[in-house]
């Protein structure tokens, strides 16, 4: 299949993409890595007039460090953040999550801003995101605002951004000592979007479990945080994560489809949530 | 139409396109560089995988545009000048890695890439890394012996 024709632009900054993006309209759109946008082009599912390239926007590459945050540029390719020597001492979560993501030929090409934006229900970093507590930064007209992952993600392929808005990076604040993480997922072999996916983040202090957070990957049309497991692990010990993991779907509304209806789904999330915990302790 | 430059297999190029071109299509129907096939047209099963600029990628999932000043090696840039086959090559040749051969190319690319960033990879890492080609004939076995072989003959 071949895309219906468009126009292409290809900014080399972040004021250029701005203000192509303005010009281009409603029927604009941005294309970061491609590997879901160009399927979507591919199948007709979509007809941008104009489509902004902003892969050579050199300023939205790469991760830098930032003092108590690291900040990973938009355009930032899944390969890049897995081997990246700051996500890997800063926020090995998300290195572990990216890992997980597609096979290496999309990694090569996938962006890690542009799978936010993206905001696939299936697509494993925004539970990540949502987790780490990272802030995303977009740039638009009236200039660049911070928006909390907790208010980033409205509904299914819907986000915080405005049609004439551009993500250009995303902050990852530092946790600091004590703390550990794992992301558990299950997927058909053959694709790895996530049927559910659990990322968890756990504080340890005296053989306890001080504090944690939970982010659930597709239970819902957004990525939500396990609240009420996030209670019921503060002060526990390792002993009592499988009772707190048994409120993983509490107040869920995953989606059925094809990959498994929505009570298999809570039903995943519960056993998922006990080993993300565990792994996530080391035991 | 516009204007790119590539290098493809060694060879620069420039060209109009149209910017919606993918880039296998570009390699197939522009250059005539057939030996990249495509599979599933879905960007799942990887038999149109490619270098560009010393990675591997889906060349179905690319657009020629993207490729503006970069570099492809395609599975008919392995060869030496004299015919002497890549060693990835080789060690598919040897090993029987192929049943209809037609995810071939984009497994021999994927492996090729999988041995650069890891030279002595264990079978499941060797599986894993060839996760994005699909072999409809599940001649998995042979391919791995072959991506092992090429692992012992490059290290």
């Amino acid at each position: 299949m071949i895309p219906a024709p468009f126009e292409y632009v290809r900014p080399s900054s972040v004021a250029e993409a701005v203000s192509a993006i303005g010009a281009a309209g409603e029927d604009g759109k941005i294309l970061a890595g491609g590997q879901s946008l160009i399927p979507v082009l591919r199948l007709r599912l979509a007809y941008p007039t104009t489509l902004v390239d902003l892969g050579r926007v050199a300023e939205m590459q790469g991760v830098r460090d930032d003092g108590d945050a690291i900040v990973i540029g938009a355009m930032t390719t899944h390969h890049d953040v897995m081997h990246d020597p700051l996500v890997a001492e800063h926020a090995p979560l998300i290195a572990q999550a990216t890992g997980t993501i597609a096979d290496p030929q999309v990694r090569h090409r996938g962006t890690f801003g542009g799978a936010l934006s993206h905001a696939d229900p299936a697509g494993d970093l925004g539970a990540v995101a949502l987790a780490l507590g990272c802030e995303f930064v977009a740039s638009g007209p009236g200039g660049e605002r911070r928006i909390a992952a907790s208010e980033f993600f409205h509904d299914y392929l819907t986000t915080a951004l405005a049609p004439d808005e551009v993500l250009t990076q995303v902050r990852v604040p530092k946790l600091g000592a004590g703390w550990s993480s794992h992301y558990e997922k299950f997927n058909r072999v053959a694709q790895a979007w996530s049927i559910v996916g659990v990322a968890a983040l756990v504080r340890r202090d005296n053989g306890s479990i001080a504090e944690a957070r939970i982010g659930l990957t597709n239970m819902g049309s957004t990525p939500v945080r396990a609240a009420a497991v996030e209670s019921a692990l503060a002060g526990a010990d390792v002993g009592s994560v499988a009772a707190a993991a048994e409120h993983a779907a509490d107040g869920t509304n995953p989606p059925s489809d094809l990959s498994g209806q929505a009570d298999y789904r809570q039903h995943l999330a519960r056993v998922l949530t006990k080993r993300a915990v565990l792994a996530a302790v080391g035991s | 139409m516009t204007k790119i430059n590539v290098k493809v297999d060694g060879v620069s190029y420039a060209d109009e396109v149209e910017p919606r071109t993918l880039l296998v299509h570009y390699l197939r129907e522009q250059l005539g560089k057939v030996g990249t096939v495509v599979g599933c047209d879905t960007s799942n099963c990887g038999a149109c995988t490619v270098d560009l600029d010393g990675r591997s990628v889906k060349s179905c999932t690319v657009l020629a545009v993207q490729a503006d000043g970069g570099e492809v090696t395609t599975i008919e840039g392995l060869a030496g000048p004299d015919g002497e086959l890549d060693p990835v090559q080789q060690a598919f040749h040897e090993n029987h890695a192929l049943q209809c051969g037609f995810c071939t190319p984009g497994m021999i690319m994927a492996v090729r890439d999988l041995l650069r960033e890891n030279p002595n990879p264990s079978e499941d890492e060797i599986r894993e890394g060839i996760e994005g080609n699909l072999c409809r004939c599940t001649g998995y076995q042979n391919i791995v012996r072959a991506a092992q072989a090429a692992a012992g003959v490059k290290s």
